[in-house]
């Protein structure tokens, strides 16, 4: 007996990514899902962001990773609210891990929830976390063919921070190539080229922020 | 690695609907998907399997079918599979196109059916 289902498979993620954006516009909260591969610079851009905008704005960060807590002691140092998601072989967050760890932060009152994903540059990109915004995170030391190589994950993404520029004279990396093949795959991309270093190029990504934050406010 | 999480929600899905036919037993489920959904289906299987292995579903098959990747160009409409599973880039071949496409099938993920053996049914 053959019995006809045909029901998506992500279903389950996507329900309840649903419910978390539906939780975020209650109370008014800008979420963003930030992605990138191992080492290109998640958790410093965080770090930077935390402390320049602290007066500015109350914030909390979920990290995923596959262990540690490394990361969540991380950007607690800046004093915001953190919360460690381990998952234990998993490449990516998923929707239900994000809502388990909203549940341990108070968010009344939180203006901006960043949500670190998993360093990969391919699984995050299939699984909506209920961000307003994914914003994938590229390092000058990855090599410019990046966005030709992962096209999904560029080209979902509302912006592109384009870490580590104060290291471009030493390596091969062309800003431009790069930014353009990011704005052919996706012509809304925002592109922010940064030292999260030396703090070069940082007060874009905050006016950024600032205007998605504006945005979401009701 | 994502076949894992995958493989899980397939699982959920499967006892579902089984329990809504009254839990009969389990003989294959059919999963389609797209060319673009990222998906090895050797490692789907493994994960299926591993998760299915010691429970009342163990012994069950997956089947698995690729659903191809068409685009409809921009310039000119026409439908086209490319060759690879470049999107973005890919040349029309009847104007010659080569980016801005729109993707008509090829993201898929999802059951199609689900086999059941009738004489454990209720």
């Amino acid at each position: 007996m053959q019995i006809p289902v045909v029901r998506n498979i992500l279903e389950a993620n996507a329900r309840v990514s649903d419910d978390l954006k539906a939780l975020f516009a209650e109370k008014g909260i800008l979420a963003l899902n930030i992605m990138s591969s191992p080492g290109a610079g998640k958790t410093t851009l965080l770090e930077r962001t935390l402390t320049d905008l602290k007066s500015e704005f109350s914030m909390a960060v979920i990290e995923g990773d596959l262990q540690t807590d490394n990361d969540a002691q991380r950007v607690a140092a800046t004093g915001a609210q953190a919360v460690q998601i381990n998952t234990e072989g998993g490449c990516h967050l998923t929707s239900a891990q994000v809502l388990a760890a909203v549940k341990e932060l108070s968010i009344d009152g939180l203006d901006i929830l960043f949500i670190e994903n998993v360093g990969n540059l391919v699984c995050p990109a299939e699984f909506d976390v209920g961000e307003d915004h994914k914003i994938t995170l590229l390092s000058v030391t990855e090599g410019d063919d990046k966005p030709e190589k992962y096209p999904l994950m560029f080209n979902i993404s509302s912006a592109l921070v384009l870490n580590k520029v104060d290291l471009l004279p030493y390596v091969e990396f062309n800003l431009e190539r790069a930014g353009a093949f990011a704005k052919k795959l996706n012509n809304a991309l925002k592109v922010f080229p940064v030292s999260c270093r030396t703090g070069e190029g940082l007060s874009a990504w905050y006016d950024w922020l600032r205007a998605a934050r504006a945005a979401k406010k009701r | 690695m994502h076949e894992l999480s995958i493989a899980q929600n397939l699982l959920a899905i499967i006892q579902e609907e089984m329990h809504k036919h009254g839990t009969p037993r389990l003989i294959s489920v059919k999963v389609r998907h797209g060319r673009l959904s990222a998906i090895v289906p050797e490692a789907l299987e493994m994960a299926f399997e591993a998760l299915t292995i010691d429970s009342p579903l163990a012994g069950a098959r997956l089947d698995t079918e690729e659903v191809p990747l068409v685009l409809a160009c921009r310039a000119c409409g026409k439908h086209f599979s490319p060759e690879s599973t470049d999107y973005v880039f890919a040349p029309c071949p009847h104007c010659g196109e080569e980016i801005g496409h729109t993707v008509v099938s090829g993201k898929e993920l999802y059951i199609e059916y689900l086999e059941l053996d009738e004489a454990q049914g209720t």
